[in-house]
């Protein structure tokens, strides 16, 4: 269990290690990390693997907003079915249900700012159940994947010391 | 200029050497730092600015602020080591000056200080400039680097007046148990012999915990324990470190320190306190990231087929390629642009290993794995 737990650990921050490297970083045999990854994703602890990306790093367009949904249960409707409804859509990156003073915390991505909004206005603001959406338009990120995007940390510490 | 003989009778490091060998290049991984790779926790760094901004910039009280001494008793209770903050505990400008200072207070003109190598390279010139007469002690590879009391009992050992005592080891990352320890401790105190024990790196051991040699029968009368910021929470720039023993030593200490240091820079008091305070978590990741690498680079060590005792503390390990290590070590640099340092630069003891340091993050290191291979099957 502490491996599984290390393991994870260390795929959180570079999902590119290869299984040898895992295997020894962890003190395991690779056959053992490959049965580990596999019962991860059997069990849907690990969903996948990912890039972090500066897309504003690219010359290319790429727009992200956070939009916080507001919705009215009924007796028929839970938390659930709205979210079901609403993972469905691709340009959805992530959907949480969060405490506060709204439902839900959506991220979404699109090639533009009217295609973002167009989204909210036609795919989700009609849902029978919402009653609000407040967009927020991303406009820098500094940090996403628990990644830091500005300046790389510089080694400044003597190249031999004792 | 006129030198003094004390300062003329110690030679220059053999460290620098390699610092300067691996500053002419621009293409070198160094596995050769002695310090954590990681920066100063971020709260702890803040508590700094917040207290700059404050302008708290004056001298705190000569043993340290008075907060800082608390939580430093409440910290290293977790070693079974219980020290008041009122006349038991003295903070210092590093570790470094800790050790300094305890040389001075009980070393007399002419005294033997028994130093066990390989160790780290301070302790020998620390003895010359306190006057007092080193007395090398070896460890040795089959024994894991534990200091044992047939080789202090063969060094002449039981006539040394003072003993410096170091694990978790720099540079050989051994740590000692408490069975190795008690049969040190006993033989302190039959020998009456005082204890420098620098622990230093006594947060950052694997698998097994940090054992103190004044928790033992006897010696908490004759030991001065210290640690410090730098390695534990990656504060090394900040200069911050302690001493912990009976009031007697401490006061002792103390008389040296408030005529010749005043007090322990302040600001680095500051970021110490919310070290203490709240960054605890951040050392167990860094105690993790330093685990795997070590795991790693062992592992690699032993797939190079390159002798390597299982090293449990500090973020050293210390291969036996055999042969001249300073050249092995001064090829490697040369053909693969990797540094590292020469055992023998930590004493006879070290001679034909490698102090490698994993305090480096993982993709150089994997690199510089590749690079050792390389260099060793070329050979
Ligand atoms: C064993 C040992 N003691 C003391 C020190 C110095 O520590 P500080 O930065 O607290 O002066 C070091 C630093 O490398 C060390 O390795």
């Amino acid at each position: 269990m502490a491996a599984k737990r290390e393991l994870l650990d260390v795929l959180s921050t570079d999902a590119r290690e290869s299984v040898d490297d895992l295997a020894r970083q962890l003190d395991v045999d690779p056959e053992t990390v490959e049965q580990l990854i596999a019962e991860l994703e059997a069990e849907g602890v690990i969903h996948g693997y990912q890039a972090v990306i500066d897309w504003d790093s690219i010359n290319d367009s790429h727009v992200s907003a956070f939009v916080e949904l507001n919705v009215e249960l009924d007796r028929e409707t839970g938390y659930e079915e709205i979210a079901d409804r609403i993972v469905k859509f691709p340009t959805v990156q992530s959907l949480r249900l969060v405490s506060g003073d709204y439902d839900f915390a959506i991220e979404v991505t699109g090639e533009s700012m009217q295609s973002v909004s167009r989204f909210i206005s036609e795919q989700i603001a009609p849902i029978p159940e919402v009653t609000q959406t407040v967009t927020h338009f991303i406009m820098d990120t500094y940090k996403d994947g628990g990644m830091e995007f500005g300046d790389r940390d510089r080694d400044d510490r003597l190249s031999v010391s004792p | 200029m006129r030198i003094a003989d004390r300062v003329r009778s110690v030679p220059e490091s053999g460290i620098r050497k390699f610092f300067e060998l691996a500053e002419e290049r621009d293409d070198v991984i160094s596995l050769g730092v002695g310090e954590p790779d990681f920066s100063a926790p971020w709260a702890a760094r803040t508590a700094a600015i917040d207290s700059l901004e404050r302008g708290r910039t004056s001298y705190t009280s000569n043993l340290g602020k008075r907060e800082l001494r608390e939580y430093i008793a409440e910290d290293v209770s977790r070693w079974g080591l219980e020290y008041s903050p009122d006349e038991e505990i003295l903070v210092t400008t590093g570790a470094s000056e800790a050790v300094d200072l305890a040389l001075r207070a009980f070393v007399n003109p002419g005294d033997t200080v028994a130093v066990h190598e390989p160790s780290y390279i301070s302790y020998v010139p620390g003895v010359r400039f306190a006057g007092g007469e080193p007395l090398g002690v070896a460890t040795y590879a089959e024994d894991d680097f534990v200091l044992t009391v047939e080789s202090l009992q063969k060094s002449g050992a039981a006539d040394a007046d003072v003993l410096i005592l170091c694990y978790p080891n720099n540079p050989t990352g051994a740590v000692m148990n408490e069975r190795e320890l008690s049969a040190v401790a006993d033989f302190c105190v039959d020998n009456d012999i005082l204890v420098i024990a620098d622990e230093i790196y006594a947060a950052l051991t694997y698998g097994r915990e940090h054992v103190s040699i004044a928790t033992l029968p006897g010696m908490r009368e004759r030991t001065i324990v210290i640690n410090g910021f730098s390695k534990a929470f990656a504060m090394t720039g900040l200069r911050l470190g302690y001493a912990m023993g009976p009031p007697a030593g401490i006061d002792a200490m103390n008389r040296v320190h408030q005529y010749t240091m005043l007090s322990a820079p302040t600001t680095a008091q500051f970021a110490a306190i919310e070290a203490l305070r709240s960054c605890g978590d951040a050392v167990e990741e860094m105690r993790s990231a330093y685990n795997r690498r070590r795991r790693f680079v062992l592992s690699r060590f032993s797939e190079m087929g390159l002798d390597c005792f299982e090293a449990r503390g500090a973020f050293y390990a210390f291969p036996e390629p055999g042969g001249d290590d300073e050249a092995f070590a001064e090829d490697l640099l040369e053909s693969q642009g990797v540094a590292v340092v020469p055992g023998s630069v930590f004493g006879e003891g070290g001679r034909g290993h490698l102090r490698v340091s994993y305090a480096t993050g993982m993709r150089d290191l994997k690199e510089a794995m590749n690079r050792m291979e390389t260099f060793l099957t070329d050979r």
